[in-house]
């Protein structure tokens, strides 16, 4: 039988919702029981969080001043005390769970499986490569513990009214000191968070300035809708990083996506594949966005918002 | 200080990868080849950290097929001081990446080590992580400022939630963001320059290290195709549309 260990991710006191869709994930492998670790200086609220998530057997807390901040180095050895036990250790495909999970897999002596978008069975995956061109069914061998990361746009998370049993974990290993926290400057505010938005507005290289791009954030507020951007936004400083969908940005899938003056680059669209609705608004008729787009108008942006907002 | 840049040899970005009809795998025979893009910016900041008197010696690595040696060619004409080709049959996977570099930092005693943090072909993003694993020397990823301070570098990373700053102790493994840096240009005179560098090819065999190629591909699938969507003439017509799929 499968035993999942799942890391919870969580900021603040709050659990990140990749963590419920890693369980949905967990949960596809048939017979499995699944443990979630919450690994912080202090677990309590996070673990209840946790806890609540259907599916789970227990949460395991372990606690320690030195897990304050989510550091890969640090992390990494604690898990390693308990990853024994489990024939399965995932994290979410986030920028958290690609930092740490690799330094498990290492330490254990096993290939990760990066970004499972599908279960096969409890040794074969689904995942996508060449930006999302291909997708390839790997086979991790048996025998061996399996390390994955989970693409959160592919499951939807699991639900909530669980009561999992909350243990505590004691544990003494040696933790390094070699890599400090220094500073988390965090993008966002009030707006929802863009990977688990129902709606998401993202403004490309056609906003043309960090001004004009306030177009794109007041659009997204008249929706009560998460904001994107594209690379080309990010890299002219339009707007901030966390905002990049993408191949090396954020990759999600919200009920409907609204892509404005953005071209479309592939990696671009492999960001927004799951997407449920892809409106694209977009000058040129040509562009390759419309190759994907359930519903494109071809209008100058500079227009067509102003219309649009005035409209709703 | 010495430097260890990785460059992996990858199909280029531009090239539109399809998978070949009978799912055996990808149609890239012939396809353009180049540095990872993640890489060139690795190497980037590495010359830049020699150029700031911060580092001595940047010495490129790829591990790959005998072609891999453009790939050397590339870093070298970029600026790098020397090159090591890690020769094998085909193509490898990140843990057996990850156990080649960390032989190789046992030989050079590197500072730091610089890779990418995706490869562009698998998008594995494991590599950097797996070796400061094997090393047990610090890690960050995601870098997109490097600032080093004698024994010290201070690393801002791109994080889900914005930008967060790391200060790690040297030797220590870093990969890199798109927003680092912008690579430089290759010009000619750069390309005869690096012919008398020096390049040195090492067998993957002769480095006697356990093969880290636990996942086997059995299968390539083409992505699920979107049905192809609707042209609206204006935006009654658009917000007509919205509304017909209960999504305003
Ligand atoms: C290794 C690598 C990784 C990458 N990762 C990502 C990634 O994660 N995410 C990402 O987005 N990109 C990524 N890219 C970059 C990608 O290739 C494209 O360069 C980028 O997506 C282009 O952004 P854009 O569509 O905003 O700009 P452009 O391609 O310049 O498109 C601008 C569009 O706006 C339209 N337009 C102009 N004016 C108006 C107007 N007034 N009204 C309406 N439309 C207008 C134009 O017709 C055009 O289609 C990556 C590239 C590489 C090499
Ligand atoms: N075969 C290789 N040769 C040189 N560098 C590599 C190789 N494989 C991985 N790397 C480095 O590791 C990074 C991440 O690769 P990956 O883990 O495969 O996504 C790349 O950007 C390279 O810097």
């Amino acid at each position: 039988m499968s035993k999942i260990l799942i890391i919870a991710e969580h900021l603040n006191g709050q659990l990140n919702p990749s963590t419920a869709k890693c369980v949905s994930c967990a949960s596809k492998i048939t017979g499995a029981s699944i443990d979630i670790a919450v690994l912080a200086a202090d677990p309590a609220a996070v673990a209840a969080q946790a806890a609540q998530i259907a599916g789970v057997a227990r949460v395991r807390t372990l606690a320690n001043a030195a897990n304050a901040h989510a550091l890969a180095v640090v992390y990494a050895p604690q898990v390693l005390a308990i990853a024994g036990e489990y024939t399965h250790v995932f994290g979410p495909s986030t920028t958290f769970g690609k930092d740490l999970m690799p330094r498990i897999a290492a330490k254990l002596g096993v290939s990760q499986v990066s970004d499972v978008m599908a279960v096969v069975d409890a040794h074969t995956f689904q995942r996508p490569i060449y930006a999302g061109n291909a997708i390839v069914t790997v086979k991790a061998p048996a025998g061996r513990t399996v390390v994955a990361t989970v693409r959160t746009a592919s499951f939807a998370a699991a639900s909530g009214g669980g009561s999992a049993v909350i243990e505590a974990v004691a544990m003494d290993v040696p933790l390094p000191t070699h890599t400090r926290f220094v500073s988390l400057q965090q993008g966002g505010g009030d707006r929802p968070d863009l990977q688990t938005a129902r709606v998401v507005v993202s403004g490309g290289r056609a906003l043309g300035s960090a001004e004009n791009f306030q177009l794109i954030y007041d659009f997204a507020d008249k929706l009560k809708a998460g904001v994107g951007a594209s690379r080309a936004a990010v890299d002219s400083g339009y707007a901030p990083n966390d905002l990049q969908v993408g191949q090396t940005g954020k990759i999600i899938a919200p009920e409907l996506y609204i892509a404005i003056g953005i071209s479309g680059a592939i990696q671009h669209l492999t960001g927004i594949k799951d997407a449920g609705t892809i409106v694209a608004i977009n000058k040129d008729a040509e562009a390759p966005i419309f190759e994907v787009a359930d519903i494109g108008l071809v209008a100058d942006l500079t227009k067509a918002v102003p219309e649009l907002m005035a409209a709703l | 200080m010495k430097i260890l840049v990785g460059l992996k040899r990858v199909v280029d970005y531009t090239v539109r990868v399809q998978v070949k009809p009978d799912g055996s795998g990808v149609a890239i025979d012939g396809a353009k080849m180049s540095v990872n893009p993640f890489d060139e910016i690795a190497l980037e900041e590495a010359l830049r950290l020699r150029e700031a008197g911060k580092a001595s010696e940047v010495v490129v690595v790829s591990i790959g097929v005998a072609a891999c040696m453009q790939q050397i060619d590339t870093g070298l004409a970029m600026g790098a001081n020397r090159g090591i080709l890690v020769k094998t049959e085909g193509a490898i996977q990140p843990l057996t990446a990850a156990r080649v570099f960390a032989k190789l930092c046992a030989k050079e005693q590197p500072d730091l080590v610089i890779l990418g943090k995706q490869a562009i072909d698998d998008d594995a993003n494991q590599t950097a992580q797996m070796l400061a694993a094997l090393l047990d020397q610090p890690q960050a990823t995601f870098a997109s400022k490097v600032e080093v301070d004698g024994n010290v570098a201070r690393v801002t990373r791109e994080v889900d939630a914005g930008l967060e700053t790391l200060e790690v102790d040297l030797p220590a493994v870093l990969s890199v963001d798109l927003r680092l840096n912008t690579p430089r240009f290759i010009k000619l005179p750069d390309i005869m320059k690096a012919k008398s560098k020096p390049r040195e090819t090492i067998e993957l065999a002769s480095l006697g290290i356990e093969s880290g190629d636990h996942l086997a591909t059995t299968q390539h699938a083409p992505p699920p195709k979107r049905q192809k969507g609707v042209i609206v003439k204006d935006v009654p017509e658009l917000i007509a549309a919205l509304k017909a799929k209960g999504l305003l």
